[in-house]
C-alpha cells in the first residue's frame, strides 16, 4: 500500500510541480519497505504492527485520495486544500519556527497549569474537608466556576502587567476548577469507614487528610486534572492568538494572516502532537499512581 | 505514644464498664432509639459474645466502647475510665475488612504505627503480625489480589499489631464462607489464648458465639437490650455434639424467640 502510495505521489503528474514531490514518495516508499522488512523478518513477529495493520494499509489510501483531490487533479479549492507535499515543506522548510512555536505553547502551558493544578487540588481538599470552607468556597466556585476561563480575557489583560502573565492566570484558572471541583467530591465521598478504621488506630486529622482522605480522592482528582488539562489547551491557543506574540496559537493566527493554509496544517498537526503527547503523559503518571486501581481506562 | 505500646505489650486485657446507655441515631426528623438501658460488665482476658438479630444495635454498641460515638444516655468505661474518644488499646474489627486498597497488605498492617507516629522501620513489627495470621506469601500483595478470608486476616493483623488490651469484633466473618469461618474461628481463639487481650464479639450465629466466648450476652430486637444471659462453662476446643453445648443453643434460641423451631 506505502509502496503504491509512494510511486502515485512520484509518478502521477500534478497539476503545478510541488518541490517535495520527491520526499514524499520517497518516505511513503521507505515506510513501505520498512513495513515489508519487518513483516517478513523471519526472526521476530511484531504483534504491534499485526495490531495496527488496518490503520497501516488506510494511511498510505488516505494520503493518495489527498494528493488526488489536490494537486493532482485540482478538486479542492486552493489555498485552503493543501497538498501533503505544501504540508511536508512547512515542515522541511519551516521546522524551527515551528519548533520554536511548540517550545514557546510549552513554556507559556506549563507554568499555568502546574499554578492552577496546585491551587486546585488545595482547595478542593479544603472544601470536601471542611464544612466551614465548603459553606464559603462552594457556592463561589460553583456560580463563577462554569465561566470559561476565556470569557475573563479583557478583565485579565487589563489586571495584569503582561500578556504572559495574563495568560498564565486564565490557564490556572481554567485548570483549576474542575480539578477543585473533582478533589472535593472525591474527598466528600471517602468512605466513613476509612476515617472509622484510621481513627480508631490513633490517627489525628492531619494523618486522616494526608493518608485517608487524598489517597482515596485520587482517582478522581487524575479525571480533574485531565478536564483541567483539557480546559487550559484551549486557553492557551486563545491567549495565543489574540495576545500572546509566540506560540503555536500566534503561528496560527500569523499563517492565516498571509493565507499559508499549508501551514496551518503543519501546526495544527504539530499541535495535536504536542497535546496528546502531554494528555498521554498525564495518563503516564496515573497509571503508575493508581496502579493499585484494578481495571483502570486506558488513554 | 511509645511507651504506651509497651504497655499494651505488657498489661492484661482491659475491664468494660457498661451503665444505664441508650444511644439514638438523628438522621431523619425522628430519633432512632437503637440501643434501650443496657447494662453490664467484662472482665479483664474475658471473651464475651454479644448475640441478637440483624440491626439490633449491637454494632453501635461496640463503637461506643471504641470511642467512635458517644452515647446519647449512660456511660461507657474501661478499667473505671470513661471513654470519650477511640484509643488504640481498643481496636474495631468490621464485617467487611476494609483494608485501604492503595496500601499494600504490610503498609496495611503498618497503618496503627504510622497513625501514632510509632518512629523507625516497621518491618519486624508486621512480619511478626504477618506471620501471626499466616499472611508472610502476601505481605506485598494489594488487597485488591486477596480472598475474603486473607483480607479478614489481614484486617486482624493490622490490629493485633497494635497489642490492644480490648479487642472488639463486629460480625468479623459474617461475609466469609462456611470453612473459612470455622478455619478463622479456631484462629481467633488462639489469638485470644495468646494475646491476654479482652475480647467482645458481636455476631448473629448462636454457634459461633457458643464455641468461642465464655459467656454469651443476648439482645432482643431493636432498640437493643439484653434478654438473657449465659455463662459457657466448657473447656475449648468446643463441639457442636456435646450435650452442654446442645443445651446451651436451646436456651439461647428460646430467648431470641425461635423456640418453636427446636
Amino acid at each position: 500500500m506505502w509502496i503504491g502510495a509512494g510511486l502515485f505521489a512520484l509518478y502521477v503528474p500534478g497539476v503545478t510541480p510541488l518541490p517535495r514531490t520527491g520526499l514524499l514518495g520517497g518516505i511513503e516508499l521507505a515506510i513501505g519497505i520498512a513495513i515489508a522488512v519487518v513483516a517478513l523478518a523471519p526472526w521476530r513477529r511484531s504483534e504491534g504492527l499485526e495490531q495496527a495493520d488496518r490503520w497501516l494499509a488506510a494511511l498510505p489510501i488516505g494520503f493518495v485520495i489527498w494528493q488526488y483531490a489536490t494537486n493532482k487533479t485540482g478538486l479542492l479549492p486552493l489555498p485552503f486544500f493543501p497538498a501533503p507535499e505544501s504540508v511536508l515543506e512547512v515542515f522541511t522548510d519551516d521546522w524551527a519556527k515551528l519548533a520554536e512555536s511548540a517550545l514557546a505553547s510549552l513554556v507559556l502551558l506549563i507554568p499555568g497549569y502546574a499554578i492552577g493544578a496546585a491551587l486546585g487540588f488545595s482547595l478542593g481538599v479544603a472544601i470536601g474537608w471542611s464544612r466551614a470552607v465548603h459553606y464559603w468556597a462552594h457556592p463561589i466556585l460553583r456560580f463563577v466556576g462554569p465561566l470559561p476561563a476565556t470569557a475573563w480575557l479583557p478583565i485579565a489583560f487589563f489586571c495584569f502587567p503582561s500578556t504572559r502573565s495574563a495568560s498564565t492566570f486564565l490557564i490556572a484558572l481554567a485548570s483549576g476548577f474542575p480539578v477543585a471541583v473533582l478533589t472535593s467530591s472525591g474527598v466528600a465521598s471517602v468512605a466513613r469507614a476509612y476515617y472509622d478504621i484510621a481513627r480508631n488506630l490513633g490517627a489525628d486529622p492531619r494523618f486522616l487528610v494526608r493518608k485517608v482522605a487524598v489517597p482515596a480522592a485520587l482517582p478522581s482528582v487524575f479525571v480533574g486534572l485531565f478536564m483541567g488539562l483539557g480546559a487550559s489547551f484551549v486557553v492557551l491557543v486563545t491567549a495565543e492568538m489574540i495576545g500572546v506574540k509566540a506560540g503555536l496559537g500566534f503561528y496560527l493566527q500569523w499563517a492565516q494572516g498571509w493565507a499559508a493554509y499549508a501551514n496551518i496544517y503543519a501546526a495544527l498537526i504539530v499541535m495535536a502532537f504536542l497535546f496528546s503527547g502531554l494528555i498521554g503523559l498525564l495518563f503516564a503518571v496515573r497509571d503508575r499512581v493508581l496502579a493499585w486501581q484494578k481495571g483502570i481506562v486506558r488513554w | 505514644m511509645v511507651s504506651a505500646t509497651l504497655d499494651n505489650e505488657t498489661r492484661p486485657g482491659l475491664s468494660v464498664q457498661i451503665s444505664r446507655v441508650s444511644h439514638a441515631y438523628r438522621t431523619g426528623a425522628e430519633p432512632v432509639d437503637v440501643i434501650d438501658n443496657v447494662t453490664f460488665g467484662v472482665d479483664p482476658g474475658e471473651f464475651v459474645a454479644l448475640l441478637g438479630p440483624s440491626g439490633c444495635g449491637k454494632s453501635t454498641l461496640l463503637r461506643l466502647v471504641a470511642g467512635l460515638d458517644q452515647p446519647s444516655e449512660g456511660k461507657v468505661g474501661t478499667d473505671m475510665v470513661r471513654v470519650t474518644g477511640p484509643d488504640p488499646a481498643r481496636l474495631l474489627v468490621f464485617q467487611d475488612p476494609t483494608l485501604f486498597p492503595w496500601r499494600t497488605v504490610r503498609q496495611n498492617i503498618a497503618l496503627g504505627l504510622e497513625a501514632r507516629g510509632v518512629a523507625g522501620d516497621h518491618r519486624a513489627a508486621t512480619d511478626e503480625a504477618l506471620a501471626l495470621v499466616g499472611l508472610e506469601a502476601f505481605a506485598d500483595a494489594l488487597p485488591h489480589e486477596l480472598s475474603g478470608g486473607m483480607a479478614q486476616r489481614a484486617a486482624l493483623a493490622r490490629v493485633l499489631i497494635n497489642h490492644p488490651r480490648l479487642l472488639l469484633l463486629d460480625e468479623p466473618f459474617g461475609k466469609l464462607d462456611a470453612l473459612t469461618r470455622m478455619t478463622l474461628q479456631g484462629e481467633l481463639l488462639r489469638l485470644w489464648q495468646q494475646g491476654g487481650f479482652t475480647t467482645m464479639l458481636v455476631t448473629h450465629d448462636v454457634e459461633e458465639a457458643l464455641l468461642l466466648a465464655q459467656r454469651v450476652i443476648v439482645f432482643g430486637p431493636r432498640p437493643a437490650s439484653v434478654v438473657f444471659e449465659a455463662e459457657v462453662d466448657l473447656p475449648y476446643p468446643r463441639h457442636r455434639d456435646d450435650p452442654g453445648f446442645i443445651a446451651l443453643r436451646r436456651d439461647i434460641l428460646i430467648a431470641l424467640g425461635h423456640g418453636e423451631e427446636l
